[in-house]
């Protein structure tokens, strides 16, 4: 793991006319590194991601890209870059084909022809890289399993070589052997030396692929822990904020009536 | 959609030469993937599949065709005679080019019902330029072509940047350019063409020489042959899945025996006829730039998803205005050629079943309503369906009223099939 991170955010806050989605966020990924970034509804994960991929400039603070201060006020600058998203919804035209897909705003041409063969070829050694199995190349996205498209959607970012991937959700809607799918693809990028920032509500995932995990709380830091260490309670507790809440009164009381 | 097909079997020529290329392509694919066999059992396994699926593809159409001509020919033997099969061929082309432009908005899943009213606005521009001001018919012909192509993009403006419904769009536009047309052609109300001007020209041209049209065929089926074959190569070449050469061969020998039968048929008569020469050539180049180019590809995607195609960075408002200024384009072609069919312009042109016999060959051709799924080759198998009626109905003297009650039974036969496998294509994950 290099010293300097990949990505890093310096006391980034961000307004919408009278709420203030985030205040004084602090963030690092290094390469080679998956960050989870877990919270509540509400908590300001999805604003942080989209003023990294550029949907929304930042109005304070500094984004810094391997040790620079850089601007990213529009998606373009983010691809630029190096950082790949892959949102919630995929974003894939189920009429088309994995190849089509995976290439769709970027085919290769030649003589102004669509070059099918080489983007063919490519295909196959990126999903072989990655150890996609699907398939075939050639089958409309229509045909695949939700995981299964949630793997594409992953490897369609990975075609721009980004030094930074963005994973909104990836398992929100998967069972559990794509869910296993999906966690396997994203350590396959952490060993090819990808930073990875991963987005979830679910705790198990988080335990199982994450370096560190970052909570967000009402738009501000509550904590980083390394993934090792840390126990699923603690991480719970730092999402739910304060120590009277639902769930440490739930687990007061059964404490509780234990003692009994 | 085919499912691709790769060299499992050991006797297979591409094992043979190129073992590490194909080894790679096997490993490539998931062992769920149902691998087509090689030889006649692994098209009829392939075909069952499909039919069960819900994958007909070209077929529903081409066995309307043939049932057509059986029950025609029963009742009439004039009906599959070198004439009436030359006189459909020439007819369809008007109705034809404008189904080719809807084609291209159906892609997008949306609707252009200006196309009747463009075709006649055409018509009667491209005769008012040519006979009242005296232009050399070509120019007057090039300005009728690009005023259809400003009037559909100027529809695709309001759709695409104003947002406007292109259902309520076009519906105006239908209303405006038939206003034009009646506006343009004037008191008279008909403006009569040089019947041996170029317009004129159009649909009573034919290659009489019979070498022109054995020319022809020969040339489509070697042109077919040497690209499919060296495609082949590069993929081969690649290591990626690619078609057997006996598969290629029986597509070609298909084509061959189709194109020289037509020749033959032709040859019977007066010839190979420009127009319909024109209407293929016009097919293969539209077919080509939807599914061998970048801009076919966009149209592609914003009929499967309008956000994904976005994202990807596709200029979504400029493909919009595009593919309404094609329709146009091709609307008002097709009204030129309506025009040299009856030689003139008239207040009738683009009116009365144009519009609907011009969607419903798009839709009975195989291009899906829902956007995102078909080939401008439907145009031409969906307009054959209509005129072919059309000629037989008249052969037998039936009404206006039955012709139209017919095509309509036709169209909903269609679009019934339509929507009834697309929801087998869901339950077997293809749609």
């Amino acid at each position: 793991m290099s010293a300097t991170p990949v990505l890093a955010l310096r006391g980034v806050s961000k307004r919408f006319g009278a709420v203030q989605a985030l205040t004084d966020v602090e963030l690092e990924v290094h390469a080679g590194e998956v960050v989870a970034l877990v919270g509540d509804n509400g908590a300001g994960k999805s604003t942080l991601v989209k003023t990294i991929a550029g949907v929304h400039p930042i109005d304070e603070g500094v984004i810094e890209w391997e040790g620079k201060s850089v601007s990213i006020n529009r998606p373009h600058d983010a691809q630029a870059l190096g950082i790949a998203t892959v949102y919630q919804d995929l974003a894939l035209c189920d009429n088309i084909d994995v190849v089509g897909n995976l290439f769709l705003g970027r085919e290769l041409r030649k003589w102004g022809v669509l070059d099918e063969v080489e983007m063919e070829r490519r295909a196959q050694e990126l999903l072989k890289t990655l150890s996609i199995r699907i398939p075939s190349v050639r089958i409309p996205i229509a045909s695949l399993s939700g995981g299964q498209r949630q793997t594409v959607a992953i490897a369609r970012s990975m075609l721009g070589e980004p030094k930074l991937v963005i994973l909104d959700e990836p398992t929100a809607a998967l069972g559990v052997e794509q869910t296993a799918q999906v966690l396997d693809l994203v350590e396959r990028l952490r060993e090819r030396g990808h930073a990875v920032i991963l987005i979830s509500h679910n705790m198990a995932d988080v335990k199982a692929v994450a370096d560190k995990v970052a909570v967000l709380r009402l738009g501000r830091n509550n904590g980083v822990f390394e993934v090792k260490t840390t126990s699923q309670e603690e991480i719970i507790s730092a999402i739910t904020g304060a120590t009277d809440n639902a769930v440490t009164r739930r687990a007061a009381r059964t404490t509780g009536e234990v003692s009994q | 959609m085919s499912i691709d097909k790769t060299s499992t079997s050991p006797q297979d020529e591409t094992v043979v030469e190129n073992p590490e290329a194909a080894a790679a392509a096997v490993t490539a694919v998931d062992p769920r993937l149902l691998v087509r066999e090689q030889g006649l059992a692994g098209y009829l396994g392939e075909f069952k599949r499909k039919m069960k699926a819900g994958e007909l593809g070209s077929l529903p159409v081409i066995v309307g065709l043939v049932v057509i001509c059986i029950v025609f020919q029963s009742l009439n033997s004039a009906f599959l005679s070198a004439q009436n099969i030359s006189d459909i061929t020439v007819t369809m082309v008007g109705t034809g080019m404008i189904s080719v432009g809807i084609v291209f908005v159906l892609l997008l899943g949306e609707i252009d019902l200006s196309v009747g009213s463009i075709s006649g606005a055409s018509s009667a521009i491209a005769a008012v330029m040519a006979v009242n001001q005296g232009w050399p018919e070509w120019l007057a012909v090039l300005f009728a072509v690009g005023a259809g192509v400003v009037i559909g993009a100027a529809h695709g403006f309001f759709f695409a940047v104003l947002g406007a419904p292109a259902f309520a769009v076009t519906l105006a536009g239908l209303l405006f350019w038939l206003g034009f047309m009646l506006q343009t052609l004037g008191e008279n109300g008909t403006i009569n063409l040089d019947s041996e001007g170029l317009i004129g020209r159009l649909t009573t041209y034919f290659f009489t020489d019979i070498a022109a049209a054995y020319g022809l065929a020969a040339v489509v089926t070697a042109v077919f042959f040497i690209t499919s074959f060296l495609g082949n190569r590069r993929r081969e070449a690649a290591g990626v899945p690619s078609r057997p050469l006996s598969d290629t061969l029986l597509r070609t020998g298909l084509l061959a025996v189709v194109s020289f039968a037509a020749a033959f048929m032709y040859n019977q008569y007066k010839g190979l006829p420009l127009a319909t020469v024109i209407f293929l050539v016009f097919l293969v180049g539209t077919d080509f730039v939807l599914r061998r180019t970048a801009y076919g590809r966009k149209v592609f995607a914003l009929g499967g998803s309008v956000e994904a195609s976005r994202r990807a960075g596709i200029n979504v408002t400029a493909v919009r205005i595009s593919v309404f200024a094609i329709s146009g384009g091709f609307a008002a072609i097709g009204g030129l050629f309506l025009a040299s069919k009856i030689a003139s312009a008239n207040q009738s042109a683009g009116t009365g079943d144009l519009l609907m016999n011009a969607i419903a060959a798009a839709v009975i051709g195989g291009t899906s309503l829902f956007g995102g799924r078909g080939r401008t080759w439907n145009a031409l198998l969906g307009v054959l369906v209509i005129v072919s009626i059309q000629y037989g109905l008249q052969l037998e003297s039936i009404a206006e009223p039955v012709k139209y009650m017919i095509t309509a039974g036709v169209l909903l036969t269609t679009v019934v099939i339509d929507s009834i496998t697309r929801r087998t294509q869901k339950t077997a994950g293809r749609a």
